[in-house]
């Protein structure tokens, strides 16, 4: 297929075999090294959107990154479709599928378009106004009637429903200059710094190096032609190994002490040899970060200036030069700067028909104007475009003197294309964003970096230096600074010094019916901002929020800096005045693959899984998640439910033998002289009367008295415990350890480490848990009199040095065999062979839970809640009455710790014996019902086995002194009665904890 | 009853794609303590260990398969690999014998790997916000850092070659990850 407007130099692509791409379900032919939106220009298509409010036809505006109007969904097959991603970025390869958004049904066609008509209704703060529209209209209305249509209509792109099955890609990196931006300011500081031999980093947004040098076609440096001397220096930075230069990366936010977030988009340029990674998310930790991220156009505003077809004028001469694509074919130009006439002499040598040059300023003159006119290039100064029109396309512009109103004195001049240029404004967002301050340059009329932090610099036309030579200078400048080089002087020529005006308001013309749009995006006109302060708005923050301008996905690139303009006229303050409005990161939209990185699916979270968990998985266990780890949650059998099998393990562990793998526990050995004076002070318990081979329940307070964790403290020898914690707290108790050690208690010869992983935990429990275990256990007596209840022995257990433990969480005889635990799996598989001809059970934490509760042993975090002291739990006794201070002691004699009435821990038996309550049930008073006194909440609740009833553990004020009432359950419409007992429902004198 | 019954010392682990660029060998079997205490303790020990005590926080001192870490001003991780704890502990306990110090053994705590090759820091620095190039950490830097949502302790080896050890049960989330960045610095 032709390329109509593709000019016969054909710019930097070549013709070579054509790639066919579709967009909106049209087939055409592009060329490498094309962007969708050249490709799409070479064939004469400007209209590419419709607007986000409106729903008027939307043309591509600009070349780059700032991009407000030409954004398309683009769809790479199963999971990748990409929505709003600029045309102007994208990369065209063979079969790319591509398509407009926000029009319904057709681009051409577009029924939103009414919208327009109904302008009024969308006016400035119509958000803020329906929100809070009168009450008449009813909430109900707004809900199934209003948000929905406007839902529909003012949307941008869809978001993907398929998982993305692309790679993505984040590492971490660092060098000593990262410089941001490869046009001629970015080029001299890296090459600068590269030949002091810096570590440097030197990226660009677009696919090829080069910024601005690569439409320049008549500057020359250092006698060279621009293009010869930036392949020049490309080569010579390709030489230095010191220099890593990344294209296709955006620098997309600045962060503390030079963090700098970069995308690049690895997928665009091979995605063969890439692995299929499509982006890549660099965080770069620099030492020094030099910003050449250049300037970008603004668009001029007048009426109709959105017609596709109405550019920025830089952007034409881009596509002219790069992708040898002409904009139109009878270009207008309208301008308010010098630079715009260089596009309009680059046009005319290239054979493109330039209608004039409308320019706003009364005496234009300089070395382009004049160039210009020498050209033959009408000039109309002290002129401004009235209006456009054109239904899916200029086709007219009609130009009058800057103060008139009257129609009567504007001359038609009929135009395809019209170019704009309203002065230049330097990016200075990651400027912004490391603090730099910003300070406003009258000059250009724009904001350029001031004060700057530590160690960030800007050079060039991010830096309010316009101009080749002055690029040049500040880059190579920067680049010796941080580099610690030394400065050169580049020569340079045929490039003409450029000015502009900025402080010329056009009046409107009494005849123009379109809006002056300032943000094309969000469909911002001038006149929603002359409301929004008519309205009251005084500052830009809130004229931002009032008219969402500089809101959208552009965050107002091109925007910003007249929409403030423009609220500074109408409040009749001068700009610096008006405020400015912070720049955020990311600086163009990130996807979420890049920031999610390898982190998902197994990889998000680490999934721990103790040693014994493949045997497990092979009994067919169901698991559940405790923090990271996988628990062994109950062990089905074939047509058994979860109810059945908890039941099974319960009843078989009680009546013979059960086994439960306990590795998750925290463990964490206290060793030193002074090890058991501080676990004093950490646990409530005393432990220097703890005999060597003796174990103990202990529990943790916080400073404010309330339990925080609980364990079995055993003393191995006079300087060493082993002690355990709960699964999830096993981290943060020894956080909690390390803070007082470090900070109360830094005398102290005693030092923690954790050994939750170094060993494997089988906890054997039941009336035979002895038989099982004795005949694998060596150098350990493991009777009644030798190894009583709460004891611990070191020894060896299949050949394998252990630590055996006998410890009970059942309410039965119980061990806990510590081994190493690459031999954990080993002694499991040992002990469940030698539990074979005793009616073993392999039991899972549900069923622990049940056990436990049956005993009323305390789960910390379950029946506790943040709020819970010992004496509220009934553990008063695990308080070393005659130690002098321990974590949490003077809490315990604060008033409202020692006033009766606090909730305590007690057992409830519901009248209905099969009725399990919900945990976290209310409870309330004799009354019942809704009009009941609220008491407390169930802490547990299971259908007990060893029973054959329901059980329930409870939290209830003055709990202690109801046992015996009956309390009332409100749940689900009706009210449960429960008696208040004891929290200890199996064997409450213990005898089967001594045998 | 005999030692020995067969012993799984790493845990499973997805597969790393070893390639000239970067390969990740297991280290297997290793006796490692945590010792913990002050200066004349390390150096006991490292008599004890055959190995000069680093002095400097963040440097390993190894000779043959036994090295020293020192991983805080206190916190010296011993490693021999190839050993069984139970032998070195005595030598160790009899060396220490009378000085304040915490010796504790955690050899199956956690699990070695050799990350080798062009690409080794750069996988590392998958996960690893710490700067890895030679003048920051140079051949015999050893340090506890995190790994994404992991902590590892990292230890350079040589030029092109890094030691990592993780808790036994994170080990295949650090592999994981490892392999996932090889791939995504295929093109590197």
């Amino acid at each position: 297929m032709s390329e109509p407007f593709r000019i016969a130099t054909g710019g930097d692509v070549k013709a070579g075999a054509p790639l066919t791409f579709m967009f909106d379900g049209v087939s055409y032919a592009g060329r490498a090294g094309d962007t969708l939106a050249s490709a799409l220009l070479a064939h004469g298509v400007h209209l590419v959107g419709r607007s986000y409010k409106y729903h008027r036809p939307r043309g591509v505006l600009s070349a780059g990154a700032e991009e407000p109007n030409a954004l398309v969904g683009v769809d790479g097959g199963a999971g990748r479709f990409t929505p709003n991603l600029r045309a102007t970025q994208v990369e065209l390869h063979d079969g790319l599928v591509a398509t407009s958004q926000n029009r319904w049904p057709s681009l051409a066609f577009d029924l939103g378009a009414v919208n327009s008509l109904g302008a009024r209704f969308f006016s400035a703060g119509f958000y803020y106004k329906t929100f809070m529209g009168p009450r008449a209209a009813g909430l109900r209305a707004w809900k199934n009637v209003f948000e929905p249509i406007v839902r529909q209509a003012a949307g941008l792109g869809a978001a993907p429903t398929a998982p993305d099955p692309d790679r993505y890609a984040q590492f971490y990196t660092h060098c000593d200059a990262l410089i941001v931006g490869a046009g001629a300011a970015g080029l001299a500081a890296a090459l600068a710094a590269g030949r002091a031999g810096a570590d440097v980093i030197l990226c660009d947004e677009q696919a090829r190096f080069g910024g601005s040098l690569l439409q320049e076609r008549t500057a020359t440096i250092d006698d060279a032609p621009a293009s010869a001397w930036l392949e020049a220096a490309l080569a010579a930075l390709a030489a230095m190994p010191n220099v890593r230069m990344v294209a296709r990366t955006q620098a997309f936010g600045h962060h503390a002490q030079n963090l700098v977030g970069l995308c690049e988009r690895v997928g665009d340029r091979d995605s063969a040899a890439s692995e299929g990674v499509r982006e890549r998310l660099w965080q770069v930790r620099a030492r020094d970060v030099v910003l050449a991220t250049g300037a970008i156009e603004r668009p001029l505003v007048f009426p109709g200036n959105d017609r596709p077809g109405v550019m920025l004028a830089e952007a034409a001469r881009a596509y002219l030069a790069r992708w040898g694509v002409a904009v139109g074919r009878r270009v207008l130009v309208a301008t308010t700067h010098d630079s715009a006439y260089r596009v309009a002499l680059d046009l005319r040598a290239a054979g493109v028909g330039v209608a004039g040059v409308v320019d706003l300023r009364d005496a234009p003159t300089g070395e382009l104007v004049e160039a210009a006119r020498g050209a033959g290039i009408r000039v109309l100064a002290g002129r401004a475009i009235k209006s456009t029109s054109g239904r899916l396309r200029i086709r007219e512009a009609r130009i009058g003197p800057v103060a008139s109103t009257e129609a009567a004195q504007e001359e038609r001049i009929a135009c395809d294309a019209l170019l704009m240029c309203g002065g230049w404004t330097p990016s200075v967002h990651l400027h912004a964003q490391s603090r730099g301050k910003l300070v406003w340059a009258p000059a250009i009329g724009a904001f350029v970096p001031g004060q700057a932090a530590a160690h960030v610099r800007s050079a060039g036309a991010c830096n309010g230096a316009f101009g080749l030579a002055a690029a040049l200078r500040e880059g190579d400048a920067a680049g010796a600074a941080v580099a610690g080089g030394s400065a050169r002087a580049y020569a340079t020529a045929h490039d003409p010094p450029q000015t502009g005006a900025r402080d010329i308001a056009p009046a409107r013309s009494a005849a123009a019916k379109d809006k002056a749009f300032l943000d094309f995006q969000n469909d911002v006109a001038v006149e929603d901002v002359e409301l929004a302060v008519r309205e009251g708005m005084r500052s830009i923050e809130h004229v931002k929020r009032y008219t969402t301008t500089g809101m959208a996905t552009d965050q107002g690139k091109t925007s910003n800096l007249n929409a403030l303009e423009v609220a500074a006229r109408a409040l009749g303050k001068a700009v610096p005045e008006v405020g400015l409005t912070t720049y955020r990161s990311p600086y163009t939209p990130v996807t979420f693959g890049a920031l999610a990185g390898a982190s998902r699916g197994d990889l998000f979270d680490p999934v721990r899984r103790t040693p014994i968990d493949p045997w497990a998985q092979a009994q067919g266990a169901a698991f559940e998640d405790v923090g990271l780890w996988k628990r062994a949650h109950y062990f089905p059998r074939a047509g058994e439910s979860m109810a059945q099998a908890v039941a099974r393990e319960c009843r078989q562990t009680r009546a013979s033998v059960g086994l439960f793998d306990a590795s998750t526990l925290g463990k964490i050995e206290v060793v030193g002289p002074d090890a058991a004076a501080f676990l004093e002070k950490m646990y409530t318990n005393p432990f220097a009367g703890l005999a060597p081979g003796r174990c103990r329940y202990a529990l943790m307070l916080n400073e404010a008295g309330f339990v925080i964790d609980d364990g079995v403290v055993a003393r191995l020898a006079p300087d060493r415990f082993h002690v355990t914690t709960t699964t999830g707290g096993a981290a943060r108790v020894l956080h909690h350890m390390e803070d007082y050690l470090q900070t109360e208690f830094p005398q102290m010869k005693v030092w923690l480490t954790s050994t939750s992983e170094q060993w494997a935990v089988i906890a054997v429990q039941g009336p035979r848990a002895r038989d099982v275990i004795t005949p694998l256990v060596e150098e350990i007596d493991l009777s009644r009199e030798a190894t009583p209840h709460m004891s611990v022995r070191e020894g060896r257990v299949c050949g394998f040095a252990a630590r055996v433990m006998r410890v009970s969480f059942t309410g039965e005889l119980g061990f806990e065999i510590n081994v190493p635990s690459e031999h954990g799996r080993a002694v499991w598989e040992a002990v469940w062979a030698e539990g074979a001809s005793r009616e073993a059970v392999a039991y899972g934490t549900e069923a622990m839970h049940v056990m436990r509760a049956e005993k009323g042993y305390v789960i910390v975090g379950q029946d506790t809640d943040g709020t819970v002291t010992p004496d509220d739990l009934g553990l008063g006794w695990a308080i070393g009455k005659n130690k002098r201070d321990f974590v949490g002691k003077r809490s315990l004699a604060r008033p409202d710790i020692v006033a009766a009435g606090r909730k305590q821990f007690v057992g409830l038996l519901t009248e209905d014996p099969a009725f399990v309550a919900e945990e976290g049930a209310q409870i309330v008073d004799a009354r019942g019902g809704a009009g009941g006194a609220a008491l407390g909440h169930v802490t547990s609740a299971y259908f007990s086995p060893a029973l054959g009833r329901s059980i329930a553990l409870a939290l209830v004020a003055n709990g202690r002194n109801r046992i015996g009432e009956t309390l009332h359950i409100p749940i689900m419409g009706r009210t449960i009665a429960a008696r208040v007992v004891a929290p200890t429902f199996h064997d409450p004198q213990g005898a089967l904890l001594d045998v | 009853m005999s030692e020995a019954r067969a012993a799984n010392p790493t845990p499973p682990t997805p597969a790393f794609p070893d390639d000239a660029e970067a390969s990740l060998q297991s280290v297997g079997a290793a006796a490692r303590f945590v010792l913990r205490g002050e200066t004349p303790a390390a150096r006991l020990a490292g008599e004890a260990l055959g190995v000069a005590a680093p002095g400097r926080i963040n440097r390993a001192e190894a000779a043959g398969l036994r090295a020293m870490l020192r991983l805080g001003p206190d916190e010296w991780l011993l490693v021999a690999d190839g050993e069984a704890p139970a032998g070195l502990a005595g030598s160790l306990a009899q060396a220490l014998d009378g000085t304040p110090h915490s010796l504790v053994d955690v050899s199956a705590r956690q699990v070695g790997f050799v990350l080798d090759g062009r690409l080794a820091a750069r996988l590392i620095s998958a996960g690893c916000p710490l700067d890895l190039r030679d003048g920051a950490f140079p051949v015999g830097a050893a340090t506890r850092t995190i790994f994404l949502k992991a902590e590892i302790v990292l230890w350079r080896r040589a030029a092109q070659t890094w030691r990592l050890e993780v808790w036994r049960s994170f080990a295949p989330y650090l592999i994981g990850h490892l392999a996932e960045a090889r791939r995504g610095a295929a093109d590197l």
